[in-house]
């Protein structure tokens, strides 16, 4: 009974006539995605160093040369020892790079007794100064192999470019910004505005009916989905070096989670303020602060490592990390999926379980 | 359960945690009747309205609709009726049309099918008919919203207070559309605080705090419960209320619009009583011999109770 496709028009039609919400929802991700790619950036975009060498012989010009030559790093010249923390601090190089007096002997040691370089960074800004301090290290210990006896090299990504990092973490947090909040408050307002009153006395499965809500906000996220893997690609050269088929399988199943969820959470609130904090505080805080989007998840406290396992953000991000970063086949990410296709299947039973066809 | 019944209810009973919302409630609608039930804001009309439609199971007693139980044929139930609550309901972005196919699509229906039974109130929003819902006004509204719980053509209608914020031209013609569906043998029953409204029903239920304090026709409560009216206007309404009050032989004394109704005894004099007003200084006061009216009984029955 009830004609399921007239359903999705009129959530549809609701979408639509919200001019100023699918406005907001079709640009958040264009919005993100230029904020994390542009304007807040821990990668490495130029470091400006300058060089104390005392005896310029060939092996350190070449070392200074390789340094001058990669698109990361511009040389600022060569200044005397003295000058060090004046140049650093008006900021006219942001690193110094000291080489030994006697560079060419202690670097021909198999097994060097002091430091043949000193590495000097400012470091008012901890972020660029760790991966700068990193990279430019990586790039002096080319020269000569010996030099270290920790050999340290970045792979997949080895300029550090954080659209690496937040690429696949936006796309954990819109997804469920959309799915799940959005839908749980579409849903909830049919019970503040009294319409879920008279949707349930008619014969249809007030299931059906919210089922048909999802499916708008499923193409809605679709959307959003092209819009960041185009802009990912085009806009910020991310490599989406694995198979774009996986990519875009793991996360309509992460989309679906997420709708599942935004359906749980209707099922629990009655107003849309209740809805929306509790998308906002249970959502969006721990997909931020637990997913590893921002922070490591490694480097948790084993409690907060304890919770992230059951933020699904966490998993999808990870998956897709594997994918488009690492380029490992679907093969790869089996687990992580499965554990989203596991909590997807718990949402949706629960919610169907506490869904209720009555007032109270 | 009788099937001869559009509604029968017996002892019904809802609380609210410590609240008691209907209390003992039993009254039967027969099929194809224009039945009324009123009462003040907070009287149990809506709950009364959410036990029948199946929204809420009551606590105690029993319900049948169409001659199903309310608890155990809920489903059966919800296919049958239209049900219109007192808030407007309606999705307010959506355009008149888009409304009324959603809800035929909502009943599997086709508007098609049953035009014919809303096409008198219907004609009248048509020419509105892409408008959006939430910029029509409350008369309109209404029909809207009786058009769409119409659609399915169900055999009880319950409207919960339909012509509440509706400006007095808009009720009437909203009754006579009542009455023209009652004549397609739709059991209707519909809830009003307005006690002028009383008249239009066929049979009326006078509930207040939970409590049925008569059911009968709107004559049949008069003439049952009605006593000796006089209307009493003039002058400084309010101290005139409060000297009537003091007057012999009345019973009671309410400001009732533009004039205050006493309910007075056999024993009552009315000439004796305008010479004493006036003689406490009133002057010009008008006391008439009045109809009893469903209010009248409203008021005797709630203040007995």
């Amino acid at each position: 009974m009830g004609n399921f496709g007239s359903f999705i028009k009129k959530e549809t039609l609701h979408i639509l006539r919200d001019r100023r919400t699918m406005l907001v929802v079709l640009l958040i991700p264009v919005v993100l995605m230029t904020l994390f790619g542009f304007a807040i950036s821990t990668e490495i975009n130029n470091i400006d160093v300058a060089v104390v060498a005392p005896h310029r012989t060939e092996s350190v010009r070449q070392a200074v040369e390789r340094m001058a030559s990669n698109p990361y790093c511009t040389f600022k010249g060569y200044i005397p020892s003295d000058e060090i923390d004046r140049v650093l601090r008006r900021g006219e190089a942001s690193a110094v790079a000291v080489f030994a007096a006697d560079y060419d002997r202690i670097a021909a040691m198999p097994a060097p007794a002091e430091p043949a370089v000193q590495l000097i960074f400012d470091a008012s800004n901890t972020n660029t100064a760790m991966s700068g301090a990193a990279y430019l290290q990586s790039i002096l210990t080319g020269a000569s192999a010996q030099a270290s006896p920790v050999e340290m090299r970045l792979l997949y990504n080895p300029q550090m470019r954080s659209a690496y990092n937040f690429v696949p973490g936006i796309m954990g947090m819109i997804f469920i910004l959309i799915c799940a909040l959005m839908t749980s408050v579409s849903i909830v307002r049919e019970k503040e505005n009294g319409t879920m009153e008279v949707l349930l006395v008619s014969p249809v499965r007030p299931m059906r009916i919210v089922l048909a809500k999802l499916v708008p906000y499923f193409m809605l996220s679709c959307i959003n989905l092209a819009t960041i893997l185009l802009l990912a690609a085009y806009a910020l050269d991310v490599p989406l070096s694995g198979s774009a088929g996986a990519i875009i399988a793991v996360s309509l199943l992460y989309l679906v989670l997420a709708l599942a969820l935004g359906l749980l959470i209707s099922t629990l609130a009655e107003k849309q303020i209740v809805a929306l904090i509790i998308s906002a505080m249970l959502l969006m805080m721990p997909i931020v602060m637990l997913s590893g989007m921002l922070f490591p998840v490694e480097n948790m406290p084993a409690v907060l490592q304890a919770i992230s396992y059951i933020v699904p953000a966490r998993w999808y991000i990870e998956a897709i990390r594997k994918l488009m970063i690492e380029g490992l086949p679907f093969a790869a990410v089996w687990r992580e999926v499965l554990i989203l296709l596991a909590m997807t299947v718990v949402f949706i039973v629960v919610s169907v379980k506490k869904f209720n066809d009555k007032l109270e | 359960m009788d099937a001869r019944y559009a509604i029968e209810i017996d002892g019904l009973t809802k609380r609210y945690g410590s609240m008691t919302a209907l209390d003992r409630v039993s009254f039967r609608v027969e099929r194809g009747e224009l039945f009324g039930l009123i009462g003040p804001d907070g009287a149990g009309k809506t709950t009364l309205f959410r036990l029948l439609t199946t929204l809420m199971n009551p606590d105690e007693g029993t319900a049948a609709v169409d001659g199903l139980d309310c608890v155990a044929s809920y489903r059966q139930i919800r296919s049958r009726v239209g049900y219109m609550p007192g808030r407007f309901s309606l999705y307010a972005d959506l355009s008149v049309e888009e409304n009324l196919a959603f809800f035929a699509a909502l009943f599997g229906v086709r508007v098609a099918d049953n035009y014919d039974l809303i096409a008198p109130i219907y004609r009248q929003i048509e020419p509105f008919r892409t408008r959006r819902a939430g910029k029509l006004s409350g008369g309109m509204k209404q029909k809207l919203a009786l058009c769409c719980a119409l659609i399915h053509r169900p055999s009880v209608l319950f409207l919960d207070e339909p012509t509440t914020g509706v400006d007095a031209v808009s009720r009437s013609e909203f009754w006579d559309m009542l009455a023209e569906l009652k004549a397609k043998e739709i059991s209707i029953l519909v809830s009003t605080p307005y006690m002028d409204e009383a008249d239009r029903c066929d049979r009326i239920a006078l509930i207040n705090e939970g409590h049925l304090l008569a059911v009968d026709s709107p004559r049949g409560i008069v003439s049952a419960y009605g006593e000796r009216i006089y209307t009493l206007s003039g002058g400084d309404m309010y101290a005139l209320l409060l000297a009537a009050r003091r007057l012999p032989h009345v019973r009671r004394c309410c400001p009732f619009g533009a004039a205050h109704h006493l309910s007075v005894d056999a024993d009552f004099d009315a000439a004796a009583c305008r010479r004493q007003l006036a003689d406490e200084g009133f002057a010009d006061v008008a006391l008439q011999p009045a109809e009893s009216g469903i209010e009248d009984v409203f008021i005797k029955l709630m203040n007995h109770e």
